[in-house]
């Protein structure tokens, strides 16, 4: 194996251009692989990081009948506060949300909103919670996002009339000043959401010491079982925003499979010419006495090989190229906001040792058995026939 | 020279199937080799001599009778085996030099001994010795592409030569080359012959090399027409001796 190793790398270097036309298409392979799959991993970990700090915290305990895809169940869920977490409160390691429905009345329209009680003092999660504080006597200081903004045409000073109905099932309205609009890339405390003192959401909707939801400051590790309340791990939480990362992956995937298969045809290609061309030498090896299984192991190898280089290639001019994305981030077009999760204005990309590893493997992988492909013709050449630079 | 039979072919015969006729390349050939020899395989073309030759040599199998080489069936040999039988004992010449394009002049030659396993320092060594006996050890750096002809033969005879095989086969050697670049291949053969004791059997029409052979046998239609020793002076009087 020495040996072949030995000749197959001769071949190739002495084959000059025509390796390195193939090697530098592959390494365009292994880098935009290496690039489209470390953009989705540090847009997912960019967008987790992003829902821990404004929403999720450590984790959450949601009321039992609270579903956040059905707004339906907001009636119900909502109750006392049970010990163990009015405890957690009160050493500032969690805090309780308040939700109930409404609409809001903006510009002369109506448009369902979801309305959400938050401490202003809290300091569990990064949201700019503070600035309801800055509220006048008469109107209820509130606070919205860039996107609820945009589609409410509300900003800061507007006073704006908010209709709720309250625990015992009574309508009333409060006008409401939007004391600070907040900029966040996440739009599930965006979107169709206005945010109110705590205090305020319950003595308005007559639901004291209630809470929908008690979310846990990040270091705080509790997951008793607590009648009437349910225990959401990280994991649960972020579940949803991994599966839209995975399935907007499948995308790339198409992209870079359609980029390795050129790479792989460009590298068949040459595996075919190489064997009609170099039948003679096939012919030559033969009468010196290498075996077929030889000359197949070489043509393979020297196949193989191109991925090799192609991974130090890309090394070369890849990995600094990689390293500059990764520190200097790539701008996310507006349109992007229309994904559906917490992406910033700059994603970072994440490669992964595995990540690396892994395209290196597979592409090698793919690179051997394409190679090797062609060579069966081998099996079937006589000697004879190769030397007079015929193929059978 | 031995007595014993190097090469023995015992009513040699090969077909070639062409669409619906058969061709006989060769019919029923006995012949036998010694070691030593500086023989050659004469006649027009198509008289069966490169195949003769190719069987000899392992490349190809006999249709019907037998072909021994070195105590070892022709046709009873897997292709594995036949492969190491060319790698161990047999150097092939060829007509159109078949050096790999891509390897120096001395990488050329070194390649069997990779094959064999041969140490480095061992390598080098035999190779060097093998481009000196050619003449050849100033162009170890170059290229095939880079050199003559005659040089290229050249390097495939140190090639055929470095595993100091027991048998050489060339097949029309100096077809390539002009009169005087044939005449230096051929005395650098004959000289091996002499020193080393390897078996050469050539497969040519080339009158150059006919006049260098001590054994000529002529093949017709794939059958031994003739087969003569050749003494100095027999040489002499058909080649008129001073052509050398």
């Amino acid at each position: 194996m020495k040996v072949v190793f030995k000749l197959a790398f001769r071949n190739l270097v002495g084959a000059g251009l025509r390796t390195w036309l193939n090697v530098i298409v592959l390494s365009f392979s292994f880098i935009a692989i290496i690039w489209s799959q470390g953009v989705y991993e540090g847009m997912s970990a960019q967008a987790a990081q992003s829902l821990k700090d404004a929403e999720y915290g450590g984790g959450q305990y949601w009321h039992e009948e609270y579903d956040p895809y059905n707004p339906l169940t907001l009636e119900k869920a909502h109750g006392a506060l049970p010990a163990p977490l009015q405890r957690l409160i009160e050493e500032r390691r969690a805090m309780a949300i308040l939700i109930i429905q409404g609409t809001l009345y903006p510009q002369g329209r109506f448009l369902p909103v979801i309305i959400k009680g938050i401490d202003s003092g809290q300091n569990i999660l990064l949201f700019p919670s503070k600035f309801l504080n800055n509220g006048g006597e008469d109107e209820i200081p509130a606070l919205i996002g860039t996107r609820m903004a945009r589609s409410t045409g509300l900003r800061v000073g507007d006073v704006v009339t908010l209709r709720f109905r309250d625990s015992q099932g009574a309508f009333d309205a409060r006008n409401i000043r939007i004391v600070h609009i907040m900029s966040t890339t996440v739009q599930s405390i965006d979107q169709g959401q206005v945010w109110l003192p705590l205090s305020t959401l319950r003595s308005l909707a007559g639901m004291e010491q209630e809470a929908t939801l008690v979310t846990l400051g990040k270091g705080t590790n509790f997951s008793e079982r607590i009648p009437g309340w349910s225990y959401k791990s990280l994991d649960f939480l972020l579940q949803d925003i991994h599966e839209l990362v995975r399935s907007k992956t499948v995308g790339s995937t198409i992209f870079y499979l359609i980029l390795i298969l050129l790479a792989l045809l460009a590298l068949f290609d040459t595996q075919v010419l190489s064997i009609f061309r170099r039948r003679k030498e096939i012919g030559t090896l033969m009468a010196m006495g290498m075996s077929r299984a030889k000359i197949i192991q070489l043509f393979t190898l020297e196949g193989a090989l191109h991925s090799l280089l192609a991974a130090l290639v890309a090394a070369v001019y890849g990995f600094p190229l990689l390293g500059i994305f990764a520190r200097k981030g790539w701008a996310m077009p507006q349109a992007i906001d229309s994904y559906g999760f917490a992406i910033g204005e700059r994603i970072f990309p994440i490669y992964s040792a595995g990540l690396i590893l892994g395209t290196a493997i597979l592409v090698m992988l793919v690179t051997t058995l394409v190679s090797f492909l062609p060579t069966r013709r081998i099996a079937k050449l006589k000697p004879t026939d190769a030397l007079r630079g015929r193929i059978s | 020279m031995e007595n014993k039979a190097l090469i023995e072919t015992i009513d040699l015969v090969k077909i070639y199937p062409m669409g619906n006729h058969e061709l006989i390349a060769l019919n029923r050939v006995n012949l036998a080799f010694r070691a030593g020899e500086f023989a050659g395989l004469v006649g027009p073309s198509g008289s069966g001599k490169t195949t003769l030759l190719n069987i000899i040599g392992s490349l190809d199998s006999p249709t019907r009778g037998s072909a021994v080489v070195m105590g070892k069936k022709v046709e009873e040999l897997s292709a594995r085996q036949a492969a190491r039988l060319r790698m161990e004992n047999i150097g092939f010449i060829f007509q159109t030099f078949n050096l790999l394009p891509v390897y120096t002049v001395y990488e050329n030659v070194e390649f069997p001994l990779l094959l064999l396993g041969v140490s480095g320092a061992e390598r080098k060594r035999r190779v060097m010795e093998a481009l000196e006996w050619v003449r050849l050890s100033e162009r170890a750096k170059s290229k095939p592409s880079q050199l003559s002809g005659g040089e290229s033969q050249r390097v495939a005879i140190a090639r055929a030569i470095v595993k100091k095989p027991t048998l050489i086969l060339a097949d029309e050697p100096t077809a390539n080359l002009d009169a005087e670049n044939s005449h230096n291949i051929l005395q650098i053969m004959e000289e091996l012959n002499r020193e080393l004791g390897t078996t050469f059997i050539f497969a040519t029409h080339d009158e150059k090399v006919i006049q260098y052979l001590r054994r000529k046998i002529t093949l017709l239609d794939g059958k031994v027409a003739r087969d003569e020793i050749l003494t100095t002076e027999e040489k002499r009087e058909t080649h008129g001796g001073n052509s050398r």
